[in-house]
Order: structure tokens, then sequence, then C-alpha cells
């Protein structure tokens, strides 16, 4: 197994807090000014990141790439298809990478498996009703319990919003670690939704709470609604995954995912891991893009980067 | 299948530190001539004096041109020849004609925009994308709103008589030359002066620059002049010259001080905008992520040369340590180097004689006990550089607390509650720009409301707009600079109309 997708557990225990400290936590998470942070995240995404370094991060951008499906029409035929392009991105250039994972929904976990049980790709699945994230709980958790059993390495689940918004940090802190321990072994993301939180401070308290109750990843968005991911509210995730592992020892991943089809937003994101974690999470152990269309447009520039020129949309594989 | 996994994984991913490749802006887009004269009567002429001074790029100590230096001869040429140009071609030209002439000026920068940056990076070592980002689209941005007031003066005093005074002789400083020739040129010409502008004499190449651009803008000859030359002497007959009406200045309080003393009894006008030593004000609850952007923002913008730069950062004890440990790491982060890559944060101080004014000062605190930081960062062989550098330990009576350093230096001291803050932030000769950082706005009210300082930041820091009045208390200065209270030092509100 490749070592790139090989997610390492950082376990200075997760029982370092209980579902009675939640309320503190969030009490005590660090406001958020709007203004300052959008502009960081504007002055960091002008970075000029070119040739080998821009090379080098389109590289890692596609190592760290969960390949997305999540459609109420995925098939068999569909999830072969994109596993097909996760394992090798351009069939006609070794030198490309497999992606990380790829990522659909529970039904099609033993398809993505079969296909890629002998590769390094791993196999993500959502569960615990995605994307609202409100079914009843113990279908949730036996959703998570399911897909794990199945054989996923990874589960994208979502925060429960609703407890959250509602101030009880408590139960909601309970549900993420019950999901948690659900998830076993197996890697576990949790989607904040920050295009519903409606405030950046909301997506700081929410990541630290996401963090605490032992999430490995925390995640921007489901890609379900309006507004997904954004350079300021990645941002804002980051700097709360930095001061927690300031704080606990433990680092925890981030996952952007939503409306990233640009290799130019791909490399933004990482400038902004870059300067803000640093070096350590510049890798597919700690951070993730959820992405689809993204892939093929990483190809095409790394094609231009090398040869100097663009191919059209053609030359490369749609699956 | 193990061939799979092994063609899988590709050579770069043994790389794991990411380093920037450099990303130069291109200079070619600048042509610069290898002498500039100087510009009288709306063309380039060579100076009486006879006499060059070179100009060089301080990243690099290479000569860029030879300039033209104004002596006692140029200034009185310059003086009769703005009043004359006052008399007979600006002062009765209706305000919508003057704003014609405005917009024009500020279309062309913002035309010629990469030119400029390039240029000023060039010229004063500053980083390009502050040059790109913010000197010049700034500079256009004040000509722009200038224009809009021209023809609207009769309603900006009410009930007042708004004239122009006639020759303004404007004096420039180093740190944003082309920024403080708009800053000074734009409400002096909208208000229907006639204008003598001398840059710094390290910096004279974007003034010239923007002498062609009046060039172009096809002025009437003579309304803007510009003669560069050293302060003391060309600065000197300019403002003891009887054809001028007023003067504004910004630089240094040592030079202020001389102005004021020479221009008492004159008559003249008078405007200064001189030094700082801002306090920056971070209480417990303030959003700190963005404090430490908005320190850093404030301290190292520019290399520190900013009069309003917030070179004393005052915080509340409580979070003192978490808060310097974030500022540290953030030191750690910037990027210093070739002022003409994309990617650098700090560029060049502009002159061996700042830098060692800097050297001399940070010398003073290490022996006044206070404890540097400074990151392990690689500096550039040629050129004049200096580490972005913080103190600890700082007690208000240490020269780095009381003195403008102006350059990357950050003097960090503590407080406990927001009335020691005011004090201790109030208790300097100067008074021109704080920076109060809170999540509590009545608390920012109150703050603000007792800073003796001419600009107040809440939650930010070093941000600029034309329609906003810039300006100093004490030893920083008086009269402002932008908005409609910019245009009040160029106008005699009671109906005269010259001397």
């Amino acid at each position: 197994m490749s070592k790139a997708a090989e997610i390492e557990r950082n376990t200075p225990s997760l029982a370092l807090y209980a579902p009675r400290d939640a309320s503190r936590l969030v009490a005590r998470v660090t406001s958020v000014d709007a203004v300052g942070l959008e502009e960081r995240a504007a002055s960091l995404g002008r970075r000029s990141i070119k040739r080998e370094s821009k090379l080098w991060a389109l590289d890692l951008a596609i190592r760290s790439m969960d390949l997305t499906t999540l459609e109420g029409v995925d098939t068999t035929g569909r999830v072969v298809s994109m596993c097909a392009k996760a394992v090798r991105p351009d069939p006609t250039d070794v030198t490309i990478p497999s992606v990380a994972a790829v990522c659909v929904y529970p039904q099609l976990v033993p398809v993505a498996l079969g296909e890629l049980k002998r590769s390094s790709v791993k196999v993500a699945s959502v569960a615990g009703s995605f994307p609202a994230g409100l079914g009843p709980l113990g279908a949730r958790l036996a959703e998570i319990r399911e897909v794990v059993d199945q054989g996923a390495h990874e589960v994208d689940i979502v925060l429960n919003r609703s407890q959250f918004l509602g101030g009880r940090y408590a139960a909601c802190f309970e549900e993420l670690a019950a999901a948690r321990e659900a998830a076993g072994e197996a890697h576990l993301k949790v989607i904040l939704e920050v295009g519903e939180l409606g405030s950046y401070d909301r997506i700081r308290q929410a990541s630290v709470l996401a963090m605490a109750a032992g999430a490995d990843f925390i995640k921007t968005s489901t890609g379900k609604i309006g507004s997904s991911a954004t350079l300021p509210s990645a941002l804002c995730m980051m700097e709360a995954a930095r001061d927690f592992s300031h704080e606990t020892g433990r680092r925890v991943g981030i996952k952007v995912a939503g409306g990233i089809r640009a290799s130019k937003q791909a490399v933004q994101y990482l400038t902004l891991v870059y300067e803000t974690l640093g070096p350590e999470w510049m890798a597919p152990d700690l951070f993730r893009i959820g992405a689809s269309s993204l892939l093929n447009d990483i190809l095409m520039q790394i094609n231009k980067e090398r040869t100097g020129r663009y191919q059209g949309p053609d030359y490369f594989t749609i699956d | 299948m193990a061939e799979i996994e092994k063609k899988a994984t590709s050579a770069l991913e043994q790389q794991r530190v990411w380093e920037y490749a450099t990303a130069p802006e291109a200079k070619d887009i600048v042509r610069l001539e290898d002498r500039y004269g100087l510009f009288l009567g709306g063309r380039f002429v060579e100076p009486k004096s006879g006499r060059y001074f070179e100009t060089i790029d301080p990243a690099t100590e290479e000569p860029l041109a030879e300039v033209g230096e104004a002596g006692e001869e140029d200034v009185d040429l310059a003086a009769r020849t703005a009043r004359e140009a006052w008399e007979e071609r600006w002062r009765d030209l209706p305000g919508k004609e003057r704003a014609k002439y405005l917009y024009r000026i500020a279309r062309a920068l913002q035309e010629r925009s990469r030119e400029f940056a390039v240029l000023e990076t060039m010229n004063n070592g500053k980083p390009i994308k502050e040059s790109r980002d913010v000197d010049v689209p700034l500079a256009a941005a004040h000509f722009f709103y200038y224009a809009g007031w021209a023809d609207k003066l009769d309603y900006a005093f009410p009930g007042r008589v708004p004239r122009p005074l006639g020759v303004a002789a404007q004096i420039t400083p180093w740190n944003f030359p082309l920024l403080m020739c708009a800053w000074k040129l734009a409400p002096a010409l909208a208000t229907g002066n006639t204008a003598i502008l001398k840059p710094a004499s390290t910096t004279p190449l974007t003034a010239l620059l923007l002498a062609e651009v009046i060039e172009q803008a096809e002025l009437p000859p003579g309304v803007v002049n510009v003669i560069p030359g050293p302060g003391g002497r060309t600065g000197g007959w300019l403002a003891a010259h009887p054809d001028i009406a007023k003067i504004a200045f910004t630089g240094s309080t040592e030079i202020g001080k001389i102005l004021r003393r020479n221009v008492a009894g004159t008559g003249k006008r008078l405007t200064l905008e001189l030094g700082g030593k801002a306090a920056n004000i971070v209480f417990e609850d303030a959003a700190l992520d963005q404090a430490v952007e908005g320190i850093i923002n404030g301290i190292f913008f520019n290399q520190g040369e900013v009069c309003c730069a917030g070179s004393r950062l005052f915080v509340e004890e409580s979070v003192f340590e978490p808060l310097v440990d974030k500022l540290k790491a953030r030191l750690d982060t910037l990027r210093v180097g070739d002022p003409l890559d994309k990617n650098t944060d700090i560029g060049a101080i502009n002159s061996r004689d700042q830098l060692e004014k800097i050297e001399e000062l940070v010398q003073s605190g290490i022996e006044e006990g206070a404890e540097m930081y400074q990151p392990d960062c690689d500096l550039p062989e040629r050129g004049f550089w200096f580490r972005p550098t913080l103190f600890t330990n700082v007690s208000q009576s240490h020269r780095i607390a009381r003195e403008e350093i102006f350059g990357p230096v950050l003097s960090i001291l503590t407080f406990r509650t927001p009335q020691e803050a005011v004090e201790k932030a109030n208790n300097t000769e100067y008074g021109l720009s704080a920076g109060i950082w809170t999540e509590k706005g009545s608390r920012i009210l109150w703050m603000a409301e007792r800073m003796k300082a001419g600009v107040v930041w809440a939650n930010t820091f070093n941000r600029f707009d034309p329609s906003s009045p810039f300006g100093g208390y004490k030893e920083s200065g008086f009269g402002r600079e932008g908005g409609r209270h910019g245009l009040e030092p160029y106008l005699d509100l009671n109906g005269g109309n010259g001397r």
C-alpha cells in the first residue's frame, strides 16, 4: 500500500474532552473578524505560484484528491469508470499519481472496494443521513457501522447543524463522539457545511467542537447546497486546526470540498495550508480536496507546464 | 498488481517542503532615461544649476538614473512660472474644466499602473505587491476623488466663499513617493491652485513619470512643476520664496519644525504631516488571528517606513503570551527579499542612512534591556535590508518605545485596564494614528474618544481612502489631507483672491 494514501491516526487520546466540556469549549473559541480574515485569505490567494512549485502543488493536489460522485443517479457503471480514473488519472502518463480516495454513497461502497482493492486508492463513503444529517440517531450510527463493516476506509458525516445552531453543544458533541466510535478504525471526516453556519465565528466554533469530539478531518461542505468551500472559510478552519494542534498536540486534517473546479483554486487552498499550518499538513494524510471535474483541469495544467501548450478537453478522459 | 502501485506514486512525492519559485515582475515595462531634467512650465528642461544627482535601486544599490537638481535660480523660475500659470491659465478656469484634467491624470495613472508600480518598487524598495495593490491604485483614486470636488467647492463649505490661495509648494517624502504626490497635487489642483512639487531626493523617479503623465494630460503649462533636489537646499529655497502662498510638507518632525519657524510671520499657509509612534491596542476579547494580521500589516507594511505605522503594540496582559507566540510564528512566514518578486512581503530599506538609523535604534533597544526576536531568514548580499523585528520586555521609557524608528521594528508593551491603555498610548510626543482591537463596540467608541490621534482604526490598520481625512495631533503635525477636510488647507474661505 502506498504511503501517500495511508492515513496515520494521531491518537494522543480522543478522550481529551467529554460532552460536558462542549459548552465551555465553544464559549472560549476566539472571535473571528470577517474583514480581516477575508483580507488575509485574498492576499494569500494572490501568491504567484509558478513553474516547479506549481507542478509540485498540482501533483500534491492529485495525491490529496477525494474523487467524488454523490448523485442520486450514480450507478455501478459510473463508479467503475470513476475508480479507473482514480487509479490512473491519465492513462497515457505513468508519472501522474493516483488520487487519495474515491468518495461515494453507501450503496456503492462494495463496487468501489471491488474496483480499487489492488490499488492504493481508499474508499470513502458518506454516511449518517448525508447531506442533512437529521435522520434518527440510531439509523445514522447504523449507517456508519454498515459502511465500515463493508470495508470503507473513510467515512464523511455531517455536523448536526440543527443542534449546533440551536446551542445544544453537549448533544452535538455526544453525537459526534458516538459517530467516532461507530466508525471504529475508519477515518472520520466531519462536514461543517460552512455555507449554512452564517458566520466565521460559528465556523471556528464548529471546527473546535468537531475536533474535540474526535474528528480526524474537518471538512467544509457537502457540495449539496448553493455555497460551498471558500478561501476565508477554509482559512478559518485551518487557524482553528493550528491552534488545536498547538493546545492538544493532535493534528486534525482539513478537507475542502464543493465548487473547486480549477487548478488555480486548488493551488490557492494549498497556499493557505502552507502558510497557516505549515509543511506538515501538505500531505494526503492531513489535507484533502473533494472534487470531480477538478482532476481534468489539473491534468491539463500539468501538461501545459511541461509542454508549454494547452491541449483540448477531448485529450483528457471523461470518467 | 504491485506494478500499479509503483507507477501510482510520483517522483514529486518525495519532496515534502514546498518552495515558491521566484516570480519576478518584469522590469522592461519601465523605460528609464539616463538623465532627467526639471519639469518646468510644461516641459522638461536642464537645471540652471547644472548639477545632477544619482538615484539608485535600494535593493541592489545599482544606479537607475541621474536627476537634475533644482538650484536657487531654478526654484525662483519655478515659483514665477507657477504664479504666472495661476494668474493667467488656472485660477479662473471653471471647476469642471479643472476636473477634466484631474480625471485625465487619474485615468492615465490607471492605464500605466504597472509601469508606475514597477518603477516605484525599483526606486523605493517596497514590494511590488504593495506598489501594485496599494500605492498606485490609491494615487489614482485620489485624483478621481478630488476631480469630483473641483466643481462643487461652493457646496463644500456652506455659507463660506472658497477661493484658491495661489502657488502651493509641496514637499513629499520617500516612503510613498507617488502616492504622496497624489495626496498633495489632487486637492491643490481641484481647488484652483498651481503647484511646485519637490519629491524626496532618494525617490524622484515616479514624480518625474507623473510629470510625463501631466504633460500627456495637456495641463496648461506651469500649473504643475516638478523640481527634485535635496530637502535642505531646494526645499528650503522653495519654502522661502515670496511667490509661494501655501506649503504642504510630509516628512520628519525635525524638518517640520524648521519649516514652521521659517514660515512664521510670512502669512504663508502651512500644513505638516510628520512622524508618528502609533499604538496598536489589543484587548483580550479581540479576534486574535486577525489582530495578528493587523499588527503585522501595521508595522511591516512598507518595511515599517510609514509615518502612521503601528510601532507600539499594547497587549492586554491576559493574552500577552498567546498573542506573542502567534506573532512570532507569523514573523517566521514573512518573505524578505527581491521587492520585484510578487511573493515578497518585505522589501528593501530605502537608503543606507535610514538603515543605519534603524540599526542604531535597535541596538539601543538591546542595550536598554528589551528582548529581541527576529526570524532566521536569509537576506540578499547587496542592498539595504533589515529583518522584521519585535521587542518584548519593553518599557515606556525605552528609546524604542518613544522614538520613531521608521523601520520594521515592533515594540510590545502590556496593559491591564482600558484606562491604562489610553494613558500609555497617549503618552507620546506624537499623535498620528492608533488601532483598537476588540469585539466590543462600546469599548471601541470609548477608546476612540480618548485617543489623541488623528486617525483611529478599529479592528484594522493602515487602511486609507481618499474620502477619509488623515493628519496628526501634537508633533505629528497639523492640517488634514483627504476628504472634504483636505480641501480646506488650499482654500481661503473668506473670499480672498490670493495675496
